[in-house]
């Protein structure tokens, strides 16, 4: 029989992510995925698995969620607050085993934007052009919804009880940016301003676009100034009629009129992701040539993730049922440790 | 190698924009085969390359980006891991990790160079689409102000907007969406200030010289003139995408009524297609 999560209770941005679908730009479809890819790639660490997987993203809050068989879970990306139904909470960044039948509520995020849920086997709805990510700009899927019920993937019996320190990126920081298309229309006065000057993360945003109200003026072309429309990838900053600039997301349109300023390294957009509105912000032009090096380090530290995975310390305090906790899983950390570090 | 692999700026006049008229007749910018000018390569973000064949919209440079993009991905680079095109330029993405920024703009000027894109075909196995639409009532709200725009009297403007043969020059903003080209010049008419807020998928949109079809229901700032039961993106369906670049269109006028019925005909909306030779 097939392994089922059901959601009793679904927060309002629930959505299906994994990486994104590629290919389809020329129809008009951008790759979408997980707004923070970083979180998906730690959550395939965690459990030891590949990162093509599909897991849940919570937009700010999560749900109530139940398993049909015992079943290897990871939380990473925003921190929210994780317990099952018997009182034993469960931390972040961190596998656990969740045993069928138990109930798992996960709150609202503590500190970011983004939390992921990912399952042992990943989610393993059908695949709709070559991905299981929902895309909600374009209607390719839908946000999850409470009494949805999703099967899970093959899973193959690995570690749980590990946890990962991530990568801090929740709470703004400087943007590293390489020149995109219209880069020079800008002039490097404003271009200069553009790194001098602060940026706090507005209240619009979402899987689309982050908006960024800069401290002072606005960074508008000179009246009159357009661009043809143009290829807008995510990274791309653009700068709209009225000065702001918007940082493209995972889910932004495949074409766009307005002018870019820069774009935003792939490495850094989990960090545009993740900020709440109020987070600060400032934008650093780097070359290409060091855009290179610092994404050939990312590509590197990517690959490193299941060498920082260490035992998750369990404070007995916090688990109300110390000895069910370690016979119901049947899995113990103990080899599995070993193989994994 | 970073000097000739800076990024290209280019300035666009909106009024230069707005009153360009893309006609058979020859375009003026560029002229026929490569100047020295066009096309031009400049890298876009971190992973792009992009290949803009104009800084206007004219046919021979849609058809060169057409025609690009099918030699890109004929040429089966590695390092490329996807491509499209605008209305006049081709967009490459690919690793710069696995081939360097100037190793892949060497690879596509000397693709470039191979031949006279300009002069390049329209694509193989294209389709003329002829799509029932609504003009105007509550279904269309703004086809009598796009009129009045446009100098025509409400049925003058759907005789000719009817009558035009339209070209998709590009699929582009969501899935499956065509701009298509051109009409007549008296709808050189701009995009209104302001968006309205909620504009359904399957609605005729007008703004300089050129119709979008919506495939999903988005704000817009272009007027609401007509509205069809097309279905443009299926991503269930064998063909999830309907329309390919240099597909043509027509919108053939049909009663309210008519509209209504034709909901029960499934995702062409009743639309017909036949191969064009």
């Amino acid at each position: 029989m097939t392994r089922t999560l059901t959601l009793h209770r679904a927060g309002p941005g629930l959505s299906l992510q994994d990486l994104g679908r590629s290919g389809y730009l020329a129809f008009g479809l951008s790759r979408g995925g997980a707004a923070d890819r970083l979180a998906v790639f730690e959550g395939a660490a965690l459990l030891g698995q590949a990162p093509d997987l599909a897991a849940i993203e919570m937009a700010g809050m999560g749900g109530v969620f139940e398993v049909s068989q015992d079943t290897r879970i990871a939380l990473t990306g925003a921190p929210m607050r994780a317990a099952l139904d018997d009182g034993t909470s469960l931390r972040w960044n961190a596998s656990h085993l969740l045993p069928a039948g138990a109930q798992l509520t996960i709150g609202a995020v503590q500190a970011g934007s983004y939390g992921y849920l990912h399952l042992g086997g990943g989610i393993a709805t059908e695949c709709r052009l070559g991905a299981r990510s929902t895309h909600l700009a374009s209607g390719l899927g839908a946000r999850l919804q409470d009494g949805d019920t999703l099967p899970i993937g093959h899973d193959t019996d690995g570690a749980v009880n590990l946890a990962l320190e991530p990568e801090p990126r929740l709470d703004g920081g400087t943007l590293r940016m390489v020149p995109s298309l219209q880069t020079d229309l800008f002039g490097a006065t404003e271009l200069a301003r553009f790194q001098d000057v602060t940026f706090t993360r507005d209240t619009r945003a979402n899987r689309m676009g982050v908006r960024l109200l800069p401290d002072g003026d606005g960074f508008a072309l000179d009246g009159g100034l357009s661009v043809l429309s143009e290829v807008i990838a995510p990274g791309d900053i653009q700068v709209t009629g009225d000065g702001t600039p918007y940082v493209l997301m995972s889910e932004c349109q495949t074409t766009g009129g307005y002018p870019r300023i820069g774009s935003v390294l792939p490495s850094d957009l989990p960090r545009v992701a993740q900020a709440q509105a109020g987070a600060r912000f400032s934008f650093t032009l780097v070359s290409l040539e060091e855009a290179v090096e610092l994404e050939r380090r990312a590509a590197e530290d990517l690959k490193r993730l299941p060498a920082r995975l260490h035992p998750l310390l369990r404070d007995p305090a916090s688990m109300r049922d110390l000895l069910s906790y370690q016979l119901v899983s049947g899995v113990t950390a103990g080899r599995d440790l070993d193989d994994a570090l | 190698m970073a000097s000739h692999i800076r990024h290209l700026g280019l300035v666009f006049r909106l009024d230069r924009w707005q009153s360009y008229g893309m006609t058979n007749a020859q375009p003026t910018s560029p002229p026929q085969g490569q100047t020295s000018d066009w096309p031009q390569v400049a890298t876009a973000g971190f992973d792009g390359l992009v290949v803009r064949f104009a800084d206007t919209l004219s046919e021979p440079a849609n058809r060169a980006a057409l025609a690009f993009r099918v030699a890109v991905e004929r040429a089966g680079w590695s390092a490329v891991q996807e491509t499209s095109t605008s209305l006049v330029s081709t967009y490459l993405r690919f690793d710069p990790l696995g081939t360097a920024h100037a190793e892949m703009m060497q690879q596509v000027k000397t693709l470039l160079a191979s031949r006279d894109w300009y002069d390049a075909a329209l694509p193989e196995g294209r389709k003329l689409w002829r799509v029932p639409t609504v003009f105007g009532t509550d279904l269309a709200p703004q086809l009598a102000e796009a009129a009045e725009r446009a100098g025509l009297t409400v049925e003058e403007a759907v005789r000719q907007i009817a009558e035009t043969q339209l070209r998709v020059q590009t699929i582009g903003f969501a899935p499956g969406q065509p701009y298509l080209g051109e009409l007549p010049p008296a709808f050189d008419i701009p995009r209104q200030t302001d968006l309205t807020p909620q504009v359904p998928e399957g609605a005729v949109v007008v703004a300089i010289r050129q119709i979008v079809l919506f495939s999903v229901t988005t704000p817009t700032g272009w007027r609401h003139t007509g509205q069809t039961r097309f279905r443009l993106f299926r991503p269930d369906a064998p063909e999830p995408f309907v329309l390919r670049p240099g597909d043509e269109v027509r919108f053939e006028p049909i009663s309210p009524e008519t509209y209504a019925a034709l909901e029960r005909d499934g995702p062409d909306g009743g639309a017909t297609c036949e191969v064009l030779s």
